[in-house]
């Protein structure tokens, strides 16, 4: 056991330093421009272009260059946004997490919540019009963007229909850290959750429902209903549970992206402050310093959670543990 | 009165096709304490038959009509609920796969302690001693540690006796053994047989025995039911039907099984042909294609001969049989 | 009597259970230092339960797979170490047919494509020529000239092992290594399929190897059968003596485990059950490997392993007290 796990991080730790080296050729290393000029930034003085060769050493050998970025960004942690002057990236990062996570960690509550009940009823009323109903509405919920409907319910919300006793209490876009005010924490996230839930609950809820049909064709199932056991609980003890297995492995890898800042469309259309509107803010302005950590820092959480998710498994798969 | 009395039972599946009817009026019975069982090849209808009794083919796209006393009850009448509390705890099912036959993910001595806590009120601690003592009964090494163990982790013999110990844990009064050794080697097979003839001593059950091996037949079965193309072609004692069979299907079948002792033979008896795919409409006799003794008459739906224990559905009787049979001899 | 095929200490192993940490993992010797002869024009019996090594020994002489040590020798050369091209001249001459006919048979392809790929592939047959081959192979195993054009889920169980012994045919081989030909077909249908065996083994004088576990075919199809367990063979020897005075304790009570469809007083016989557990195939017995089941086990029988010897009568086996036969003198 302990061994696996050694070899699961050393197999992360290695793949994040082939997804470091691959983001810095890519920005620092793409011929035909100067990535000093770059880093600098639009409209940068030439002492300030100067300045940035001499500190990043970008006269130097490519390796050394990789070290020295490296070393700035996680050891010494001054690299610097050349966009907002001054200002550290990694603290800007990290100040980004909270917002990030409790967006996704409540809309992750509401999706599971939701699709576990979707799949479970579309599948115990088969074919009829629950189901096809279900499954229409789930369809939908895939097929719509997820910054459209954001706009829409922001739409209806913030303007239209904000003086209602339906959507007064909204607050205004932006993110209120729990912190500050549990209440406002609670009431400017709502609405983002139940945007970003809506389209996890359409995929998962169709896929649990799959799940759950082919289920019920084993053999298994035959013995539990032989056995005299209620619908109910041939249900949820022996359909749901060998169900719930490709569901949990799912759930863990697109948590882990929306960690990541995957949530970047629904961050950006309700103001929430998180990693992804960073990284979006970022790539408009070609703010390579964010870029780069917010890269990482995604990429980080993408192998992290796909490594919980194989250790996971052996803890709920009995089969495949040794 | 039987135990279990089927008469006239036909199943049939809705298909883009019309209507296709698996089983054929199948009638058959089985007493307090004996083990009837049914021989068949594939898509002659036996496990098809045993689980529209039990009410475990799906109801939207399987017709079942007949009837089905058990204990004097209507089967086939009573709502689901009812239906629950006969199987499992009245009628036992023992399916054909150990592999497959056990949920995966939860551990055997869990799913012998649900079965007992579905149909009765016991303690945890009862239902878990009960479940230790049944795995002892089927001769489970460690019972004990048997219990916490997941169904993966055990080999197919042992899963089919974990299976076995399962289905007897509410002292069933009949249990149906469908193929419960086909899916395992030779020697482990010996042993589950011994196994399920020990416990129906001690428990006293009646037994179904699905299976299309007649050497399983002969070993366990007081009675058997020959079915063929959905149908039951030939019925009775299990001596009567071995020594002196009257179905040329049954003849061909014995003929068919390559023998251990005796002389060997340059080449085996095979019935010619194939049989008839589901939903073909056969207006007599389903075997007529491949019988050698067919004569015209045959086109017609076939007498039942003989009204004592051992019948059979042909048109030839006692008189014609010896010749008959002598064609099934002579292609060997 | 020529030999046209031989396994010579014949082993092949699995690496089980194996991650990156150095060390880790269990050997598994699916076929341990085998010694196995098929003798040209012969049909030689393969009997064992899962686990006994059949599979991967029969995989192993038609070099499906590779073997870790010993030699596979067919017709006097030593095909062990071939791969690719070189495999071919050999290929053609030694031929498989596999247990599940709807798996081994391709369902995106039509009957006609599967039997012609091996003929052009090899260079058996000009293009021109094709046809009226493919026509001689349905003729040879019972199916119309039809069924050519069809796609093999259209036809059941017993007529896709006849394409499977039709394409095996197309090869013009000397040699079919037959896996659980007739395991899963129903009992009127094996009929069929051993029978068409044996008639096409006289027509075009053919070598089988035929691996089972039912005794019934084997005994039916073989002139001589060999008996494993556990990746070693216990007992080999011409049809009759074995099954009717088998000689290791592991064939007796093989044998007396089937059912016999006989009832009445002939049927009552000694019906021999073996207790004790199957031993790991990773930790094989130190001393002979059915130490554990044999119901006439000795001391020396579990320090040391029995080697296959012969018997006066011809036949071999690995057993320190054979139940019948008596064992030839060491040299």
């Amino acid at each position: 056991m302990l061994a696996t796990i050694t070899a699961r991080l050393a197999q992360m730790v290695f793949v994040m330093f082939g997804i470091s080296v691959l983001v810095f050729l890519i920005f620092f290393a793409t011929p035909g421009s100067d990535p000093a000029a770059r880093i600098a930034g639009r409209n940068a003085a030439p002492e300030t272009v100067e300045q940035i060769r001499q500190e990043f050493g970008f006269d130097r050998a490519l390796p050394v260059q990789y070290a020295i970025m490296m070393k700035r960004l996680f050891i010494t942690r001054d690299l610097t946004s050349f966009v907002n002057r001054g200002q550290k990236v990694i603290p800007q990062v990290l100040d980004a997490v909270p917002a990030t996570l409790s967006l996704v960690a409540g809309a992750a509550v509401l999706w599971v919540l939701g699709s576990l009940f979707v799949g479970v009823v579309a599948a115990a009323m088969r074919d009829t019009v629950v189901d096809r109903g279900l499954m229409i509405l789930s369809l939908i919920g895939i097929s719509m963007p997820v910054f459209w409907l954001g706009e829409v319910m922001n739409l209806m919300s913030q303007s239209r229909f904000h003086d209602t006793w339906l959507f007064s209490w909204v607050p205004g876009l932006g993110y209120v850290p729990l912190s500050e005010s549990l209440g406002g924490w609670f009431k400017a996230l709502v609405i983002p959750w139940i945007t970003l839930a809506i389209l996890y609950i359409g995929i998962y809820g169709r896929i649990l429902r799959a799940n759950l049909i082919e289920a019920y064709s084993e053999d298994y199932i035959r013995t539990a209903r032989a056995k005299g056991l209620s619908p109910t609980r041939i249900m949820l003890r022996h359909a749901l549970s060998t169900s719930l297995l490709p569901f949990v492995t799912m759930f863990g890898l697109d948590f882990g992206a929306l960690v990541g800042g995957a949530a970047l469309l629904t961050e950006v259309v309700f103001g929430l402050n998180g990693v992804g509107r960073l990284t979006f803010h970022a790539l408009q302005n070609l703010d390579l310093p964010v870029i780069l950590a917010t890269v990482i820092y995604a990429s980080f959480f993408v192998v992290a959670a796909n490594a919980i998710v194989d250790m996971l498994y052996a803890v709920i798969d009995p089969r495949v543990r040794k | 009165m039987s135990l279990l009395d089927v008469q006239n039972l036909r199943v049939s599946f809705t298909s883009e096709a019309g209507p296709v009817t698996a089983v054929h009026d199948v009638s058959f019975r089985v007493d307090a304490g004996e083990v009837l069982g049914i021989v068949g090849e594939s898509g002659s209808g036996k496990t098809l038959s045993l689980l529209s009794v039990l009410g475990l083919v799906d109801k939207r796209v399987a017709t079942v009509t007949g009837q089905a006393m058990f204990r004097g009850q209507s089967l086939l009448d009573l709502p689901d609920r009812e239906m629950r509390r006969i199987r499992g705890r009245d009628i036992a099912l023992i399916s054909q796969d150990p592999m497959t036959a056990l949920t995966p993910v939860h551990t055997i001595g869990a799913q012998i302690v649900e079965q007992i806590h579905a149909h009765e009120r016991v303690s945890r601690a009862a239902a878990r001693a009960r479940a230790v003592a049944l795995l002892a009964d089927v001769r489970i090494p460690s019972p004990e540690k048997a219990l916490d163990r997941y169904p993966h982790e055990l080999s197919g013999g042992m899963r089919q006796r974990a299976v076995i110990a399962m289905a007897l844990s509410c002292n069933p009064a009949l249990v149906v053994a469908d193929e419960p050794t086909t899916a395992l080697d030779t020697t482990v097979q010996a042993q589950v047989l011994d196994l399920l003839r020990a416990l129906r001593q001690s428990h006293g059950s009646s037994v179904v025995l699905i299976t299309h091996d007649m050497g399983v037949v002969a070993e366990m079965a007081d009675r058997v039911a020959v079915m063929y193309a959905g149908r039951v072609v030939e019925t009775g004692p299990v001596a009567n039907v071995f020594n002196q069979p009257w179905h040329p299907y049954t003849w061909g079948l014995l003929a068919s099984i390559p023998p251990l002792t005796g002389a060997r033979q340059g080449r085996l008896y095979s019935i010619p042909g194939m049989p008839p795919a589901p939903g073909t409409l056969l207006p007599g006799c389903a075997y007529v294609a491949r019988c050698p003794a067919a004569m015209a008459v045959c086109h017609t739906p076939p007498p039942e001969q003989g009204n004592g224990a051992h019948r059979a559905f042909c048109f030839l009787d006692a008189s014609q049989r010896a010749a008959a049979r002598q064609k099934v001899g002579a292609l060997t | 009597m020529t030999v046209l095929m031989a396994a010579q200490a014949l082993s092949r192993s699995f690496a089980v259970g194996r991650t990156w940490i150095p060390g880790s993992g269990q050997v598994l010797r699916a076929v341990d230092a085998v010694d196995l002869e098929v003798w040209r024009g012969e049909t030689l019996g393969l009997v064992g339960e899962s686990g006994s090594g059949k599979s991967t020994l029969g995989r192993c002489m038609t070099r499906l797979l590779d073997v870790t040590e010993g030699q596979v020798v067919f017709d006097g050369q030593d095909v062990t170490a071939l791969q690719g091209r070189a495999l071919r001249p050999f290929r053609r001459r030694v031929q498989m047919i596999f247990q599940d006919p709807s798996s081994s048979l391709n369902p995106q392809r039509r009957v006609g494509d599967i039997l012609t790929e091996p003929l052009a592939v090899h260079g058996i047959r000009a293009r021109v020529d094709i046809p009226a081959r493919l026509a001689e192979l349905m003729d040879l195993v019972g199916l119309p000239e039809a069924a050519l054009r069809r796609f093999p889920h259209e036809f059941s169980g017993g007529q896709r092992q006849r394409i499977g012994i039709a394409r095996a045919l197309a090869m013009e081989p000397d040699l079919i290594i037959a896996d659980e030909p007739v395991s899963a077909l129903d009992v009127s249908v094996q009929a069929q399929v051993v029978n068409l065996f044996a008639e096409l083994k006289e027509r075009l004088s053919l070598t089988y190897l035929i691996i089972a576990h039912d005794l019934g075919v084997v005994r039916q199809v073989s002139d001589r059968v060999a008996i494993m367990y556990l990746g070693s063979i216990m007992e080999t020897g011409a049809t009759d003596p074995v099954f009717d005075t088998p000689a290791h304790p592991y064939t007796e009570a093989l044998i007396s485990a089937i059912p016999v469809p006989v009832v009445g007083p002939e049927a009552r016989r000694k019906r021999i059950v073996l207790t004790g557990e199957i031993p790991s195939p990773t930790s094989p017995p130190k001393g002979c490997k059915f130490v554990t089941r044999c119901p006439i086990a000795q001391d020396r029988c579990r320090a040391e392993r029995p080697i296959l010897r012969g018997l006066v009568d011809g036949r071999s086996v690995a057993c320190h007290y054979p139940q019948s036969g008596t064992l030839k003198e060491l040299p």
